[in-house]
């Protein structure tokens, strides 16, 4: 029963950091190259024009919801389940939401590169 | 991508390592907090070790959303996952630990998936989106 309790601990950590992490990079993506947004209007327009985009809002509160599901988390189960576990599968969600969601072109060389940081996270981790 | 940016992936990469190390030595230096005296979470941040890793991870998100402005998810992670080899490799040097077959073994394969990566494009063009749907509709055309 505590295991699954764990794994749908890190089935929620990995959905919301996953839902974060698009987020984050659409919020990004529409405000644009922000070098060119800091010399043209200066620092505090960059600052308000990202704490003032809606997704940038929800992907804090995503990540929110990932950091307190990742304590919860490890007062179940042993760091060395849940960190190797959670950080690897984000790799391949976010390849997967990315081209979903974000419509990028993931490519066999990324695919390829992301299942790698996947497997090296994982080994590295344990 | 011009050098400019490939800086703030290095700088990236630094202040999410140096950010996580400076925090793991501070709270190390604190000791284990019980659940009963959670507060004591928020007088943490008064140790000046834990203080430098919050600065330095602040460095990291703004490094990491400065980078999202111009580059796709799906580059940005895996390129910058080469924090976890320099975790591995600053915690031989700083901290003495000693580095099993298995660890050499998980630094290769993230160093793979970097080099991997950042040879292709750091952003998805149109012109891909389009070349994609296409090689949906008619793979006959396929391109290399």
């Amino acid at each position: 029963m505590r295991e699954l309790y764990t794994w749908s601990a890190i089935a929620g950590i990995v959905l919301s950091s996953t839902a974060g992490d698009v987020l984050l990079s659409r919020a990004m993506r529409q405000i644009g190259h922000v070098g060119d947004l800091w010399r043209r209007q200066g620092l505090r327009a960059v600052l308000k024009a990202i704490v003032t985009h809606p997704s940038f809002l929800v992907a804090l509160a995503c990540m929110a919801v990932s950091f307190f599901g990742l304590l919860l988390a490890l007062s179940w189960a042993d760091v060395s389940l849940v960190i190797p576990a959670t950080a690897s599968l984000t790799y391949v969600t976010n390849a997967l939401a990315a081209r979903l969601f974000l419509h990028e072109h993931v490519d066999r060389r990324r695919w390829i590169s992301a299942l790698l940081v996947c497997a090296g996270v994982a080994v590295l981790a344990v | 991508m011009s050098f400019r940016k490939y800086l703030v992936l290095v700088a990236l990469v630094l202040f999410a390592s140096f950010g996580d190390v400076a925090l793991s030595h501070g709270m190390k230096r604190i000791g284990a907090i019980s659940a009963a005296r959670w507060t004591e979470l928020f007088t943490a941040v008064l140790d000046p070790w834990v203080a430098l890793g919050i600065l330095l991870l602040l460095g990291f998100f703004a490094s990491y959303l400065a980078a999202l402005s111009w580059s796709d998810l799906t580059y940005v992670l895996p390129a910058t996952s080469f924090g976890y080899v320099l975790l591995a490799l600053l915690s031989v040097w700083l901290l003495h630990e000693k580095v099993t077959l298995t660890r050499w073994v998980g630094i290769l394969l993230v160093s793979g998936g970097v080099a991997i990566v950042t040879q292709g494009p750091a952003l998805t063009r149109r012109r891909d989106r389009e070349a994609e749907t296409e090689l949906k509709t008619n793979p006959a055309r396929n391109q290399p």
